[in-house]
């Protein structure tokens, strides 16, 4: 029998994962109504792993999170309000504008950025795990990254550094099937980072990750161990990146029938029907609760239309610390 | 009370020593600068010091090496990463312009990065063309980073102790040339302001502005232009990003005339900054083109000859010297 979370938690979870939810589906009609520039990731479908690992981090843990990062900063503790407000460009936003959708960072609830270099973050959450070791302290940083960045360098120089230096790292890999058109089971030699953590001497463990209570349990003993000193530790959830690259990506590159396979196990669905069926929720408490998450991604969306333009003078500022 | 006399070298290694003694947040990580001492033996001493924990043998990760750096940095730390050779700078480019440059500003103001990044570069020691470059002018490019190029062991020390103590990314560009050179070092207030460029020789025909070892060529080339009755107002910018143009410019409308020496190539190098910066803001008071010596657009040969013929000389700074004055 599967690890069951309590009624709490998973009621507290599953409004997480509605709320990342539909904060990217208010996305897609801000960006279809032309106002959201630049490009915009989408973590639809993979809500199970940031609510199942960050959620259950604590307040003074860091994240280091990717260019599909929006699900990862609200399960940090992140405002629909101040992220919108970022996604919009506002000098409201979590950035002052400046950052926008690849960049949202938020050094007080413990993200150190999203980012919008693949792999660029694993060095960053080592020397963030370096600091804390060296400070005697017992915060952990969880990286996230995917399995475009699972054959970059810097991946393999990030996991052989923390591992020879036992640091406080729970690398976090999400194979979500696609680098933009590129699947990872052409890209990926071997298929799996449990076998690569292997050749790092660090513990692994693959898990489903649309499924929140395997995510859940699974991070829970890395995250133990992890705190406990003992090292880094890697943990595979595997996915599937339900919308495109970016928001507007044609798809030629895979079928419908292969998207609408993986829609079937989506991860909030899930939870509604396992909340149903151990009767924590009625059908129609689910559709309250959507509605209610619905109603902050509204008063979101507002404040972040609502909000001002970056000043021009702001162009200039936030380069140096104290100045050239 | 006579001077004291350090190395080039020793300098480098007194100015971490200090600032690892005046804050324990201050610590060295790179590849073989533990027991070794660094591959210049630049951070001699200081393992037996401070110990494993703060002085760190690193894998030759540069990405890593770099991109922890900045992760030790947004959390408080003041890390001081060595990057052995300029050349393997390559390896953590993404680590340095995408990240340690950009956070601050991304992240709308409020993260700090006070990371000091030290690597050694120059020709003139048969390293062939992957250990020797002069690559500073890619990362005067980049809006968040200083970059710094201490000529004298008394810049090398307040140069590095400025960078340690600024809450900016700032890359300290040492010469490996110059390591085993002496000159007068301070024990105690030794600080070289970031910024500031120093004017080593006043004089009234001709402006030479020269970065790094070719401050040694241009001294040089001053004494023999001296016997030529040419007398040379000589500038180190020390800094390169940001410029002390108040200086350089100051000198250019005194003397009218400019000549410019980097290490750098001469398409895309940092005299073509300088040129156009003077250019920009004293184009009027000007004799004559800015004159610039650079290296040649040639990878660096392995053999000494050839490897001479690439690099400025001496001769190359007076030729452009009676150039300008014609």
């Amino acid at each position: 029998m599967n690890q069951q979370l309590d009624r709490e938690t998973l009621i507290a979870d599953y409004r997480l994962m509605l709320r990342i939810r539909l904060h990217e589906e208010a996305i897609k009609v801000l960006f279809s109504a032309g106002k959201i520039g630049g490009t915009t990731h989408l973590c639809i479908g993979q809500e199970a792993i940031a609510v199942g690992v960050i959620a259950q981090l604590r307040p003074d843990d860091n994240i280091v999170s990717t260019h599909r990062g929006h699900g990862h900063m609200l399960a940090k503790g992140g405002e629909l309000k101040l992220m919108l407000a970022e996604i919009l460009g506002k000098s409201t936003g979590y950035c002052k504008g400046k950052g926008g959708s690849m960049h949202i960072a938020s050094l007080k609830l413990g993200n150190l950025g999203a980012n919008g270099i693949v792999s660029g973050g694993l060095p960053i959450a080592v020397g963030a795990a370096l600091a804390v070791q060296m400070r005697g302290t017992d915060q952990i940083t969880v990286v996230s990254f995917g399995d475009g960045a699972s054959n970059e360098g810097n991946t393999h120089e990030s996991m052989n550094l923390a591992a020879i230096w036992k640091l406080p790292v729970l690398f976090l890999f999400e194979n979500n099937c696609y680098a933009v058109s590129t699947c990872s089971d052409y890209s990926m030699a071997g298929g799996s980072m449990v076998k690569r953590a292997a050749g790092y001497g660090l513990p692994a463990q693959a898990v489903d990750g649309n499924d929140l209570e395997a995510v859940y349990f699974a991070a829970r003993e890395a995250i133990q161990y992890v705190r406990s000193g003992k090292g880094p530790y890697v943990l595979e959830c595997n996915t599937y990146r339900i919308e495109g690259h970016y928001y507007g990506d044609a798809m030629v590159y895979r079928s419908k029938e292969e998207t609408d396979e993986w829609r079937k196990k989506d991860p909030i669905l899930r939870v509604e029907q396992r909340l149903i069926e151990r009767s924590l929720l009625t059908e129609s408490d689910c559709r309250q609760i959507q509605a209610s998450v619905q109603q902050e991604i509204d008063e979101a969306v507002q404040f972040a239309e609502a909000s001002p333009e970056p000043d021009s003078a702001a162009l200039f500022e936030d380069i140096y610390t104290g100045g050239a | 009370m006579s001077e004291r006399i350090l190395t080039y070298r020793q300098a480098v290694a007194e100015a971490m020593a200090e600032e690892m003694r005046r804050d324990p947040a201050v610590f060295l990580m790179g590849e073989d600068v533990g027991k070794h001492g660094g591959a210049f033996a630049a951070s001699k001493g200081l393992f037996d010091e401070f110990g494993a924990q703060r002085v760190r043998n690193t894998p030759i990760s540069e990405s890593v090496i770099v991109g922890a750096g900045v992760g030790a940095a947004l959390m408080g730390m003041r890390p001081i990463v060595e990057i052995m050779y300029m050349d393997f700078i390559c390896m953590a480019m993404d680590s340095i312009v995408n990240q340690a440059a950009k956070v601050k500003y991304m992240f709308g103001g409020h993260a700090v990065v006070p990371l000091t990044i030290r690597t050694a570069f120059g020709a003139g020691r048969g390293n062939a063309a992957q250990h020797s470059q002069a690559l500073e002018t890619w990362f005067t490019l980049i809006p968040g980073l200083k970059v710094v190029m201490p000529s004298t062991p008394y810049d090398a020390k307040g140069l590095l102790k400025a960078a340690i103590q600024d809450d900016n990314p700032v890359l300290v560009i040492e010469n490996k040339l110059l390591y085993g050179e002496s000159g007068p070092v301070p024990a105690e207030d030794c600080f070289v302001p970031i910024g500031k460029a120093a004017l080593r020789r006043p004089g009234k025909d001709v402006t030479l502005v020269a970065t790094s070892r070719m401050c040694w060529m241009a001294e040089k080339a001053i004494r023999e232009l001296e016997q030529q009755k040419i007398d040379v107002e000589f500038i180190d910018p020390r800094t390169l990003k940001p410029l002390d143009m108040e200086t350089i410019g100051q000198s250019a409308r005194k003397t009218h005339k400019v000549v410019v020496v980097c290490e750098s190539h001469r398409t895309g190098g940092f005299t073509n900054e300088l040129a156009a910066r003077i250019m920009d803001e004293c184009f009027y008071d000007l004799d004559a083109p800015v004159q610039r010596v650079a290296a040649e657009d040639v990878p660096i040969p392995y053999n000494h000859a050839l490897e001479a013929e690439v690099i400025p000389s001496e001769k190359d700074i007076i030729a452009a010297v009676h150039k300008v004055m014609d």
